[in-house]
């Protein structure tokens, strides 16, 4: 006897494969969402990266465990145009009206956008070995720091797919969601370090779940702290990501049952 | 058997400050098609999407299929279909994808859901173009692949929210006969629209709504039959007799005969229009009295709208 538990995984695969098709047959969404970081990734080890002072070590190691961080929060942003475009189509109303698990529709999204982020950061990765980056950690930090990142870029889908289902808006989630995403990255760790920006700035910025992420990843990736702080980083990490998975998931199963 | 397919009593919702229904009861009886007829904004994708389940009524019940739309809500889901306003199908997904997909969300194995598929497919003329991107289908085609998904699970209470809004008159023609393929197949089908000829067409049940509210309710003749029935009109020859003409003629209609004497013109409100025609005819015969025109006028479902909202359904 099937129950409600097996229906749901059900429902949630087909979301999940249904929404996965479109990386398939739209490669432009997962080029839109590689594309950028690597640029960032050229741009910074080949124009900027030789003014920025970082404190010993290559601007490349320094730099890409950041850019992974940046692929993954960029991703995110999909997850509230993909919303977006099935609430403005019309779709969801087909959803509603099945006997299916609603979850399943925002799950099998931000899933599918997880699995996405496996391919991006693992492409990301090897563009970056291209261009010098060297792995310095084991390969068992590798694989922590791999899963706190996808984690990561997880818990942002439900940022921005809560934002997607505000504003209901292919064009405007598009543009709302660069609005957040940019300075989270940009006044963050990402690219310099955060003792280089003013005061004011440099409280923000250490706050910053970007900032926090980079540093574990940093951490696990170079080995450049202390065995301590690399537990302490990864541990902030996941405090940051309960914290917006605890915020944000409710809040879009609620915009989720609002819409009509 | 008996009971029917859509109950819905005293449903009320607000918008905020507008009231999209105010207090609506319907009943809808099984294997019939009820047609929900109304002008823009008159409420009635609202009562839909609440008979539906997409939507709470703030006041009210209503069930569907013997189940209450509120409490049974899941229960509901699986008896309905729903085809809406715009064709709710995913565009990335190929015709049958999109089928398949919706079977296995209610929760048929790959298979079967497959098996069914393929049915619709052949049913509604898609096998075609079956295996390719909804990008590369007609606007005709969409709505015909939104109707076979909204029919995946046999549901025995069918939804259509304006179902042939924005199509030609080749492909509206080609849904109608669909729709009624499936009445005649036991299923029972509220539609909204506001072609009234499309409701005078399909339904055998018509409900008026306008501004949340029901304003009449009968079949497609009794709502005519509500702006006052058939009428006779006729001209005459001689101008002077327009009076006689009327006298004449009184008893066999069922109301007080309207005369011009300028024009010369007579109309007599009359039961059965038919009917009446030959007596007309051979009781001015009689009296020898010489027609220049004669003619049935049966009003139009457009006037009945009139009559009874106070104002013309707007057409888009």
């Amino acid at each position: 006897m099937p129950t409600k538990l097996t229906y749901f995984f059900a429902d949630l695969l087909t979301m999940v494969e249904r929404n996965l098709v479109r990386y398939q047959r739209v490669p432009q969404l997962i080029v839109f969402s590689t594309i950028q970081p690597v640029m960032f990734l050229l741009l910074f080890t080949y124009v900027f990266g030789g003014a920025i002072r970082i404190g010993g070590g290559n601007y490349i190691d320094y730099l890409l465990p950041g850019i992974l961080v940046q692929s993954a929060v960029f991703g995110a942003i999909a997850t509230g145009i993909g919303l977006a475009e099935d609430l403005s189509k019309g779709i969801v109303d087909r959803f509603k009206s099945l006997p299916m698990a609603r979850s399943a529709v925002l799950l099998g999204r931000t899933f599918a956008d997880m699995m996405r982020n496996i391919f991006v950061i693992m492409l990301m990765f090897g563009v970056g070995y291209l261009v010098g980056f060297r792995l310095q950690g084991s390969l068992s930090d590798a694989a922590a720091a791999f899963a706190l990142l996808l984690a990561f870029g997880f818990a942002f889908s439900w940022i921005s797919g809560s934002i997607g289902m505000l504003v209901k808006n292919v064009e405007t989630a598009q543009v709302a969601g660069f609005i957040w995403v940019f300075p989270l990255v940009f006044a963050s760790s990402v690219f310099v370090p955060v003792q280089s920006m003013p005061e004011w700035l440099q409280v923000f910025a250490e706050w910053n779940p970007v900032t926090i992420m980079v540093n574990a990843a940093r951490a696990l990736l170079l080995q450049n702290v202390g065995e301590y702080e690399t537990a302490l980083y990864a541990w902030q990490s996941i405090g940051w990501i309960v914290v917006i998975l605890l915020i944000f998931m409710p809040l879009a199963v609620y915009l989720y049952r609002r819409t009509n | 058997m008996a009971n029917p397919a859509i109950v819905a009593t005293n449903v009320r919702k607000s918008f905020g400050a507008i009231q999209a229904l105010s207090g609506v009861d319907l009943t809808v009886e099984r294997g019939t098609i009820l047609g929900l007829l109304g002008p823009n904004g008159a409420g009635k994708t609202t009562l839909v999407r609440i008979l539906t389940t997409l939507m709470k009524p703030d006041q009210g019940s209503a069930s569907v299929h013997g189940y209450d739309v509120v409490a049974e809500s899941d229960k509901v889901r699986g008896a309905i279909g729903l085809a809406g306003q715009y064709a709710a199908v995913d565009e990335i997904l190929t015709g049958r994808e999109n089928l398949i997909m919706v079977g296995r969300l209610y929760h048929h194995s790959i298979k079967d859901a497959a098996h069914r598929a393929h049915e619709l497919l052949t049913e509604f003329d898609l096998l075609d173009a079956a295996d390719r991107q909804l990008k590369t289908y007609s606007g005709g085609m969409r709505r015909r692949l939104d109707l076979a998904a909204s029919l995946v699970n046999k549901p025995s209470v069918l939804f259509l929210d304006e179902p042939t809004s924005g199509l030609d008159p080749a492909s509206r023609l080609a849904l109608w006969k669909i729709i009624r393929a499936l009445q005649e197949r036991g299923t029972t089908v509220l539609l909204t629209t506001q072609y009234l000829e499309e409701a005078d067409h399909l339904a055998s049940t018509i409900v008026v709504i306008d501004k949340g509210t029901i304003v009449a309710k009968g079949t497609p003749s009794e709502l005519k039959a509500k702006v006052g029935g058939d009428v006779v009109e006729m001209h005459i020859a001689d101008l002077a007799r327009t009076r006689e003409t009327a006298e004449v003629l009184h008893s066999l209609g069922n109301g007080e005969p309207e005369v011009d004497d300028a024009l010369g013109t007579v109309r007599i409100p009359v039961n059965d229009g038919t009917g009446t025609l030959p007596k007309v005819v051979r009781a001015l015969d009689l009296a020898h009295i010489t027609l220049v025109d004669l003619q049935l006028r049966r009003p139009t479902l457009d006037e009945a709208f009139l009559k009874l909202t106070g104002h013309r359904a707007e057409m888009l």
